[in-house]
């Protein structure tokens, strides 16, 4: 007990005495929380629209000014000319080509009935998407607009209507930053849990510590301990402050209770700690420690649910992130914070981060061997 | 008992295909309370030497034993009772003098106070700077807090593995002085060095060469065992007079050494003889004296046969 208090006693000396590394633990995650929820957004703006308006009638010009003024779209060219539009879609200008053909007021007016265009420059699928998504639904509205101006009576249209109104569970007004801020603060902490500890470890390698410790009759679990605990409690502070900092600038208050989610981190935390073991044991320096992390983060996040939806992953995609801890622990910050899910909702993510856990830290420490 | 005793021991490093073999079979003994040194170049598998004795590698064939106790199967009672000082400085560079002094302690059990007397000598001229970091020290300095740190747990064996390379003359005396005192006090001491002329400064030497032992002897007796004649040479030309020392029937080998230019000599020789053929050769200011191998001489022997 006196030897591991003591190693705990020089690994927290030496995180302190390292401003660089305190830098990174504490200012580096806060100034991403600040950040990074307000410029990930899901939602897409300014899209470039590109008319050509062949028919310069009264309707035209009344679609094209409910178009942009839906705050979506920009109108960046009003041409007569496709070939001129497509240019403009060529030169990366604009983003979606709606074209108004000749007499599209007299068909509707006459024919009940008109056809418009519309090309999508899918370079950016999502943009490309969602923007054509958008103009469908507001030329819907236009459509619907037109109908009930003509038609007055009888005052309920015979052709049969459904109407579909949504309500949003969890997160009525959809508010994005509800879900990215957690999910944000769950890359933050697994950062400093998995991959610090690993570097710091390497380090000792590095530098060639490790032999002189080696020679010394301390245990194996007494060293591993040593480097668990002082990021285990760093990785508490971190996800703490992320929490005050959700709070008061982002007033994610969490429905659910906190104890639950400091529960569950405790778990998780000891899972990525396991991890970074592992990676460490595998590593003979820094570069090859950095490299490694940094290849093996992009999948957490990128397979992790917070960005894209799992659900709309394929098959297999979707049987990696079952082996993602971090997609747990977004999964569950989510539940915790917009539902209120209790230990007993999140008990089955808890079990397998438990048996990450486990796992991971048995493999590390059977591969961590004193000697070659 | 001896202190260390090695058998055979065999290490092999690499794959399948490229095997390096880097100790093919070395053994020897060291005796309690001796000043044991390993003395050969780069490469010749000191390291991987030491590293086997303190338990961190496993050898890949041969027996060793350190105070009684198996390297293999005894490891964690050997590691209570050496201390190891590897080559390169390895201490934490981001802990005050005095924290690396307390963490090695503590993690042996034991306190600065409890075994002071045993490294008073070399602590005693880093406390001044205990507080500096240990990365902040020069490498004098730095030198002596690892022997400290080695020390601290009061070992019965030291292995000391090339204590003195990259440390000034001046130092490097100061270091051996204390090693000398060690001694007294009934540490086995093994050191390891790549410089010929600290061998006088051991009780026994063992010279290694590519993974093989050449000879293990008192410096004294490895010098006896040269027993060859010795001859310096000097002239105004060296470098010709280096070759045509080696082109002459009567010298068996020729090497530059410091100022003069040491040559083996073939059973009878005449020094006169040997002045007249290299004036012959158009040398001036000749000379010519007997001399007696140095461990380095034996060493370049040993190495050729």
């Amino acid at each position: 007990m006196r030897t591991l208090k003591f190693i705990l006693e020089k690994e927290f000396r030496q995180i302190f005495r390292d401003p660089a590394i305190l830098r990174v633990l504490f200012i580096m995650p806060l100034i991403q929380l600040m950040i990074l929820p307000r410029a990930a957004d899901y939602e897409v703006k300014n899209i470039k629209l590109s008319v050509v308006d062949r028919d310069h009638s009264d309707y035209a010009r009344k679609l094209v000014s409910k178009i942009t003024a839906s705050g979506y779209f920009q109108l960046d060219h009003y041409t007569a000319s496709y070939n001129e539009a497509i240019a403009e879609v060529e030169k990366d200008k604009a983003d979606l080509v709606l074209e108004i053909p000749a007499a599209f007021e007299k068909n509707l007016v006459k024919e009940d009935e008109a056809t418009l265009f519309m090309a999508v420059n899918a370079i950016n699928g999502v943009k490309a998407n969602l923007g054509a998504a958008y103009l469908r639904t507001i030329i819907q509205d236009f459509n619907s607009q037109v109908r009930t101006e003509w038609i007055q009576f009888p005052r309920f249209s015979p052709e049969l209507n459904i109407a579909v109104t949504s309500s949003n569970w969890f997160n009525p007004s959809m508010n994005y930053r509800l879900f990215m801020v957690p999910g944000i603060l769950v890359v933050l902490v697994t950062m400093v849990g998995a991959f610090l500890a690993s570097l710091n470890i390497v380090k000792e390698k590095e530098i060639g510590t490790i032999e002189q410790i080696n020679v010394t009759p301390i245990r194996n679990y007494h060293f591993i301990l040593g480097k668990l605990i002082p990021f285990w409690v760093l990785g508490i502070i971190v996800l703490s402050l992320g929490m005050l900092l959700a709070r008061f600038a982002y007033d994610v208050i969490p429905v659910g209770n906190l104890l639950t989610i400091y529960v569950f981190a405790a778990v998780y935390l000891l899972a990525v700690l396991g991890l970074g073991l592992l990676l460490s044991t595998y590593t003979a320096n820094q570069q090859q420690g950095m490299l490694l992390s940094f290849f093996m983060m992009m999948v957490f996040i990128l397979l992790g649910g917070l960005y894209t939806s799992i659900d709309s992953m394929p098959e297999w995609a979707q049987v990696v992130t079952r082996f993602n801890p971090v997609a747990y622990f977004v999964e569950v910050m989510r539940m915790v914070i917009l539902k209120g899910s209790s230990l007993a909702d999140i008990s089955r993510q808890l079990l397998v981060v438990g048996a990450f856990a486990v796992f991971l830290n048995g493999w590390a420490i059977l591969s961590y061997k004193k000697r070659a | 008992m001896p202190a260390v005793v090695a058998e055979n021991i065999v290490k092999r490093y690499g794959k399948k295909k490229d095997i390096v073999e880097a100790l093919h079979g070395i053994s020897f003994q060291a005796e309690q309370g001796e000043l044991f040194g390993i003395i050969g170049p780069d490469g010749a598998g000191k390291t991987s030497l030491f590293r086997i004795l303190t338990t961190l590698l496993l050898p890949d064939g041969g027996h060793a034993t350190v105070d009684g106790l198996d390297v293999v199967k005894d490891f964690k009672q050997i590691r209570n009772r050496v201390g190891y000082m590897p080559g390169k400085f390895s201490l934490y560079q981001d802990l005050t003098v005095a924290e690396n002094m307390e963490f090695f302690a503590t993690i042996f059990n034991t306190s600065i106070d409890e075994n002071y007397d045993l490294v008073k000598d070399i602590y005693s001229q880093i406390e001044p700077f205990k507080d500096r970091r240990a990365g902040k020290l020069s490498g004098g300095m730095k030198q002596k807090l690892a022997l400290s740190c080695a020390l601290i747990h009061r070992p019965s064996i030291l292995f000391l593995d090339e204590p003195t390379t990259g440390v000034d003359s001046v130092s490097r005396k100061e270091f051996w002085e204390m090693l000398r005192k060690l001694k007294q006090q009934g540490i086995t001491i093994l050191v390891s060095t790549p410089y010929m002329d600290e061998a006088s400064l051991c009780d026994r030497v063992a010279l290694v060469q590519s993974g093989k032992l050449l000879s293990v002897d008192t410096p004294a007796g490895v010098r006896a065992a040269f027993g060859k004649p010795l001859l310096a040479v000097r002239a105004e030309k060296m470098l010709p007079l280096l070759n045509d020392l080696k082109g002459s029937g009567a010298v068996a080998d020729a090497y530059p050494f410091g100022e003069y230019h040491h040559a083996v000599m073939r059973g009878n020789h005449d020094i006169t003889e040997l002045r007249q053929y290299l004036e012959q050769k158009g040398h001036q200011q000749v000379e010519i004296k007997a001399v007696e191998p140095d461990i380095e001489d034996c060493f370049m022997d040993l190495m050729k046969n």
